[in-house]
């Protein structure tokens, strides 16, 4: 069937005069969202307001969807989730998980310890977290990776401040609203995490970069011999200041000769509650954003 | 006395006589269903990697090419403000390719007026690969090897989809033109 496009319009004036604004209409907003893509790539923080509280007004369908969404992990775990017994198997399968997460952390611990007590003697307390929430939504279409959490403000979240799961990592605050806050994820491409390897044996640390495929690059800082082997847990390695060290981050799954690919640990499909925890030294931020020639006490 | 067809008072939208369409459907049911579209894969759909299709777009698409004359050129500027604040995309990038793809397609359905639905079909396969792969470039991330890779299962999805929301828009055009309101 032929349209009756509005492009052919009549004879009537006034019909082409509307057609013809309704060109320069669309061209001005073509030029006005380049104007506006220009600025967000140049300072990606320009239009966080507005973002802020349309996220916050849409935020209670995501609450919802969050309850019905952690039933199963992803879309292929809730189809077999309808079959008893496969999703007994997947509960099983997460509690082992969880358990060798938990062993590896552990170990990482372990280290610490050995390291610090040869140090000083120190111990560390438990961190209690800023706040616990859930991921209530996550941009699955775009090619970013952002996810989005309950909390905000008003719960004293903070813009840094790293976000995990039971699980490990999910990635750290970006932008607060009043209600809700933007975390990038572990896997987007612009996120960057110093790691360290959860061995007592062998020692690596590196850079955990995300690919933008749902995995993770694992940049080792010193080259030479690959310690990384398949199945290796690698853990926060405190280094920066965002992260306490020893929370898990990713496992090894194909090592490269410059370090490896890893999968994250910590699936945001498969979130539910995340905590929010406190920067781990605030001090050693403000450090690094002060100038060289300022001095850092007052 | 020959009789009417009792058939000839009604069609697929209801009785002809005595009802109209609401005018609050044939206005809204277009515009809320591509907004819902762009809510629908930020919170129902969580993933480690990008392989839900741009619903909304997909949508808008669909709306214009089964019922051409519905929206305005212009309308990917409000459209695209509105994914633009969810969408995790930097501000302004579905407003500036939301308008250029109304601009493109009202320039195409020109060139070719009379088509069929594979035809349809082909010009928003084309339409919607060039919108990913344009909203990955501007989205300000690392353009690397994995992650071009990582959105072809996004685009043969959007690909396949695309019948089943043009069959969506038809239902919901149904809905839209059902002659609900009573005329006195």
């Amino acid at each position: 069937m032929a349209p009756n496009s509005a492009r052919r319009s009549s004879s009537s004036r006034r019909a082409q005069y509307s057609v013809f604004t309704g060109y320069v209409l669309a061209t001005i907003g073509a030029v006005v969202g380049a104007g506006l893509l220009g600025l967000s790539l140049i300072s990606p923080e320009a239009f966080s307001g507005p973002r802020e509280i349309a996220n916050d007004v849409a935020s209670p369908a995501g609450e919802v969807s969050a309850r019905a969404r952690t039933n199963g992990k992803g879309l292929l775990d809730s189809i077999s989730g309808y079959f008893r017994a496969g999703s007994q198997n997947a509960q099983l399968k997460k509690e082992v998980e969880l358990a060798r997460i938990r062993l590896a952390e552990a170990k990482a611990t372990e280290a610490e310890n050995a390291r610090l007590k040869a140090l000083l003697g120190l111990t560390e307390a438990e961190v209690k977290p800023v706040v616990v929430t859930r991921l209530i939504a996550s941009t699955s279409t775009s090619a970013r990776r952002f996810g989005y959490i309950g909390a905000g403000r008003a719960e004293g979240v903070q813009v840094g401040m790293p976000v995990r799961s039971e699980r490990g990592v999910i990635g750290r605050v970006l932008e607060v609203g009043s209600a809700t806050s933007r975390v990038l994820l572990l896997t987007d491409s612009q996120s960057v995490l110093p790691v360290r390897l959860a061995s007592t044996k062998r020692r690596a640390s590196a850079f955990a970069e995300g690919r933008g495929d749902g995995r993770i690059q694992i940049r080792l800082i010193n080259l030479g011999i690959n310690p990384l082997r398949k199945g290796d847990v690698l853990v926060t390695s405190g280094a920066g200041g965002y992260y306490r060290p020893g929370t898990a981050v990713a496992i090894v799954s194909e090592v490269t000769s410059d370090g490896a690919i890893a999968r994250p640990i910590s699936d945001p499909a498969a979130t539910n509650f995340v905590s929010v925890e406190p920067i781990w030294q605030p001090e050693a931020i403000s450090a690094a954003a002060t100038p060289v020639d300022e001095s850092i006490a007052e | 006395m020959e009789r009417v067809n009792p058939q000839s008072r009604r069609d697929a939208y209801g009785s002809r006589i005595n009802r109209a369409p609401s005018p609050v459907l044939v206005f809204a049911v277009p515009i809320v269903s591509i907004l819902l579209c762009t809510l629908l894969p930020l919170f129902f759909i969580t993933s480690a990697v990008p392989y839900v299709p741009p619903l909304a777009f997909m949508m808008l698409m669909a709306w214009r090419i089964i019922r051409p004359g519905i929206f305005p050129v212009w309308i990917g500027f409000p459209l695209g403000l509105f994914d633009d604040l969810f969408s995790g995309q930097p501000f302004g990038s579905a407003m500036l390719l939301w308008s250029l793809a109304m601009i493109a397609i009202d320039i195409i359905e020109a060139r070719f007026p009379w088509r069929s639905f594979v035809q349809d079909w082909l010009t928003v396969a084309g339409f919607t690969t060039l919108y990913i792969v344009a909203a990955a470039i501007v989205s300000g991330g690392e353009l690397g090897a994995p992650m071009v890779i990582a959105l072809l299962p996004q685009i043969v999805l959007a690909i396949v989809l695309f019948p089943v929301i043009a069959r969506l828009v038809a239902r919901l055009d149904r809905l839209r033109l059902t002659r609900f309101r009573e005329v006195r």
